[in-house]
């Protein structure tokens, strides 16, 4: 099992953290979106539910806006606009 | 499809657990004892899960992700419970009691507190997880805190860190030898028994100023859990959210933001940020009072103090330990009961698991079907459960790589972890200081120091995998 942080265009990114439980989700995310710049967008995939509410909860405190939220087969799937 | 098979599961795992308590009932009447403590951990497990309920969340996402959320969320929990608490004790019907108050509870809260950080939830937190699917959860739970904690109290591994002194001491306490045989029984004997308890309703100071049940409200609510709860929350906003907050309202309002009323909205906003956290703090606090309301109301009904005194009316004798008694705490409580059931498996391999004072002298080590502590655990896992799959959020999830190490590690930290301290974030933490008892601050700052180790350890990880995922771009 391994986490996936890959480019996937300009100024997007893809951050797969699924089978990851908790802290990890969160921790990536929040240290991806360091390495990003301003008005970047990251899909990040995962499928740790627990996750999610931190997850949107930083977003929300920092400012970036969480463009999208859905889940699918039991995978959740947030695209992330850093600020 | 998926919808209606996970309702359907929902149906089925609450129809068995109804089948499973009136067939207890059908048994003996003795056993509606054993069927509150499955009801109360299935509420709890459903709360639990919906409100993303887990302690080691709540340090760990504030020094990880500078999210309060959790942490804002057992505070809430901790308030309404300290009043529920204070209720009951001035009506007489409360069972908690305070533990040995000294630096042992502090060693033993940093211990867990790395160890829930590591394994990725607390003592309650792993089990609604297994509830959830999720199987590094079970890791930890199985081999740290059942089996790593049984273990932990019935070896001489650890007589090295033993004082003599306390050898001594516990020679002299007249337990018989046969039931003393570990480096946990002389820590317990010769050191933890001797400290004193705390409760700040019984101090005299406050016995003396405070008469009636207002010592309780006070002393044991105010004093111990509302006012540093209060303090808490103030810190966080604080340190966490102030900054923000005033920024985004300036911007809203058109101008500064830097009034009373500002700072005011803005513990509110904090405070509401996660509703469904924050409703379950409530929840979670009211229930977790009720249950001490129905045990103590079962323990008059049946005019008894423990479970293991209906199991020796009912013949169960070798399911009680030497004192008559089995662990029965009378509220919400996870580790010693996951102990027990370590201990039963590892009997079952011919390992002797009565020669302690652990589980021969003071816990029993009964029948996992006739454990009531142990049943509000499977209650949690399958309220848990039913509420994953009641949200399609059910998923069963086999630990790979290196969840496995970090899941054993941490498990077994927080077993160990909690014996020392005699219980966990909930009989350690919570249940304590909202019942007055100024350790279970000692303990939740030990968690805490513990959490932001393991949060440090983390940072330091996964820096490292993503500087290797960064090198193709």
């Amino acid at each position: 099992m391994a986490m996936k942080f890959e480019k996937t265009g300009e100024g997007t990114y893809l951050l797969d953290v699924c089978g990851y439980v908790c802290p990890h989700p969160q921790i990536y995310c929040k240290k991806s979106l360091e390495k990003m710049n301003e008005g970047d967008v990251v899909e990040m995939v995962l499928d740790n539910p627990s996750s999610v509410e931190t997850i949107a909860q930083m977003c929300d405190q920092v400012g970036h806006e969480l463009l999208e939220r859905k889940t699918e087969g039991g995978k959740i799937y947030l695209k992330i606009k850093k600020a | 499809m998926e919808e209606k098979r996970n309702k359907i599961w929902a149906f089925i795992i609450t129809g068995v657990l109804i089948l499973i308590s009136a067939l207890y009932y059908q048994t003996n009447v003795f056993y509606m004892y054993l069927v509150a403590y499955i009801w109360f951990g299935f509420a709890y497990g459903m709360m639990l899960q919906y409100g993303r309920f887990c302690f080691a969340s709540a340090s760990r996402d504030l020094f990880a992700a500078g999210v309060p959320r959790m942490a804002v969320g057992i505070l809430v929990a901790l308030m309404f419970f300290s009043l529920i608490q204070a209720t009951l004790a001035s009506t007489n019907m409360s069972t908690f009691h305070p533990a040995p108050f000294g630096i042992h509870t502090l060693i033993a809260g940093l211990v867990f507190g790395v160890g829930m950080v590591l394994s990725g939830g607390c003592a309650s937190g792993s089990l609604y997880k297994i509830g959830e699917g999720n199987m590094t959860s079970f890791l930890a739970a199985f081999f740290g805190l059942c089996i790593g904690q049984a273990i932990f109290v019935d070896v001489k591994w650890f007589d090295f860190m033993i004082p003599q002194k306390w050898v001594e001491t516990a020679a002299a306490k007249g337990i018989p030898a046969d039931k003393m045989t570990s480096s946990f029984d002389n820590y317990l004997a010769g050191y933890v028994w001797d400290q004193p308890t705390v409760r700040m309703s019984d101090l005299p100071a406050i016995k003396e100023a405070l008469p009636g049940a207002s010592k309780y409200f006070i002393g044991d609510a105010l004093i111990t859990a509302l006012i540093p709860a209060v303090i808490l929350l103030i810190v966080i906003y604080f340190f966490y959210i102030r900054k923000g907050f005033l920024k985004k309202r300036a911007k809203q309002k058109g101008g500064a933001a830097t009034s009373f009323s500002d700072d005011v909205a803005g513990i509110w906003n904090m405070i509401t940020a996660s509703k469904r956290t924050t409703l379950m703090g409530v929840l979670i606090g009211i229930v977790a009072g009720l249950h001490i309301f129905v045990m103590k109301g079962m323990q008059n009904r049946f005019a008894v103090d423990n479970f293991g005194r209906l199991l020796t009316k009912m013949g169960f004798t070798a399911d009680v330990s030497t004192s008559g008694k089995v662990f029965d705490p009378g509220y919400w409580y996870i580790t010693s009961q996951e102990g027990q059931f370590g201990a039963w498996i590892l009997e079952k391999f011919g390992w002797d698991m009565h020669d302690n004072i652990f589980f021969g002298v003071n816990n029993g080590l009964p029948e996992p079907w006739r454990n009531p502590a142990l049943w509000m655990s499977f209650g949690i896992i399958f309220g848990a459960m039913v509420m994953a799959r009641l949200n399609n959020e059910y998923k069963f999830k086999l630990p790979k790589g290196e969840l496995i190490v970090w899941g054993l590690l941490g498990g077994l930290l927080m077993g160990w972890g909690s014996r020392p301290a005699l219980g966990c974030n909930i009989g350690a933490f919570f249940i304590r200081v909202a019942g007055g008892d100024p350790s279970g601050w000692l303990y939740g700052t030990g968690m805490v120091g513990g959490a932001f180790i393991g949060v440090k350890f983390f940072n330091w990880w996964s820096e490292r995998k993503m500087a290797k995922e960064m090198e193709s771009f």
